[in-house]
């Protein structure tokens, strides 16, 4: 997976591309979290539309991120969720959980 | 792989390493698009054997790259019955807890079994007597599509 972050008025919005699957992609999301908590990034916006393939340990760490940053004062967002990832999240009720936009301006002024 | 269409049976037995995940999921997909499955229908019975593939890597055989997984994929008559087996100690399928609980809702596990029973129309767990998890999953792909069961 390949994380492209940059700053919008504050808000650190996080490209990921690829796949967020066990072994592969899903310690990589805690690490991306991590160091953007570490580096003051409080406000995160994570672009979900290259995500190619997740599955429930990807899901499992999306979780876990937003637990992390929340309990660290923060705020996750999740933005351009693809079709799929929608109905992941919809089946298990995690979309009750995530704030989840379609408009990046929309979505870096809920902050 | 032996025939076409009916009576497809396909076996692959892979060492127990997450890399080797996608090998299975492949041909879960190609079976199903053989057998005329749509697009969302042979997505999501692939995420069910990639979850069931992981469970029998992970939980099963625990990372043992000595220990195998074996899948096989059988067609007949549009019932697809697929079977992953483990080298593992087994586990209690009823210890799992309901991802849906609000209790259990941000936990970071415990989703895999879930997902597979929503995209197959039948999951059912057998443990060998002194070793070994057989894990049986089916699916009627006369019945169309995707996130299919009647749970949805």
């Amino acid at each position: 997976m390949k994380a492209t972050p940059r700053t919008v008025d504050g808000v650190e919005v996080i490209k990921l591309d690829g796949k967020i699957t066990i072994g592969s992609g899903d310690q990589q999301l805690r690490e991306i979290i991590t160091n953007a908590l570490n580096a003051g990034k409080s406000k995160i916006l994570l672009d979900m539309s290259g995500v190619t393939t997740i599955d429930s340990s990807g899901i499992g760490e999306l979780v876990g991120s937003y637990t992390t940053v929340t309990n660290r004062g923060g705020k996750l967002k999740l933005l351009h969720l693809p079709a799929k990832l929608n109905e992941l999240l919809h089946v298990t009720q995690l979309i009750t959980v995530f704030e989840v936009y379609e408009n990046e301006q929309e979505a870096v002024k809920s902050f | 792989m032996q025939g076409n269409g009916n009576g497809e049976r396909v076996e692959i037995t892979i060492s127990s390493r997450f890399e080797n995940i996608e090998l299975v999921q492949v041909i879960a997909e190609h079976l199903c698009e053989n057998a005329g499955l749509d697009e969302d229908g042979t997505h999501w019975i692939g995420m069910a054997v990639r979850e069931a593939v992981a469970n029998a890597i992970k939980h099963g055989n625990k990372l043992d790259v000595r220990k195998k997984v074996n899948a096989t994929f059988q067609l007949h008559d549009h019932q697809l019955e697929i079977r992953i087996s483990d080298e593992g100690a087994g586990f209690d399928p009823g210890a799992i807890g309901d991802p849906l609980n609000p209790l259990n809702l941000m936990k970071t596990s415990g989703r895999g079994i879930f997902y597979m029973k929503t995209f197959m129309d039948q999951v059912q767990y057998s443990f060998v007597p002194g070793g070994g998890t057989s894990l049986l999953m089916t699916k009627n792909l006369a019945k169309g599509t995707g996130l299919a069961s009647s749970k949805i």
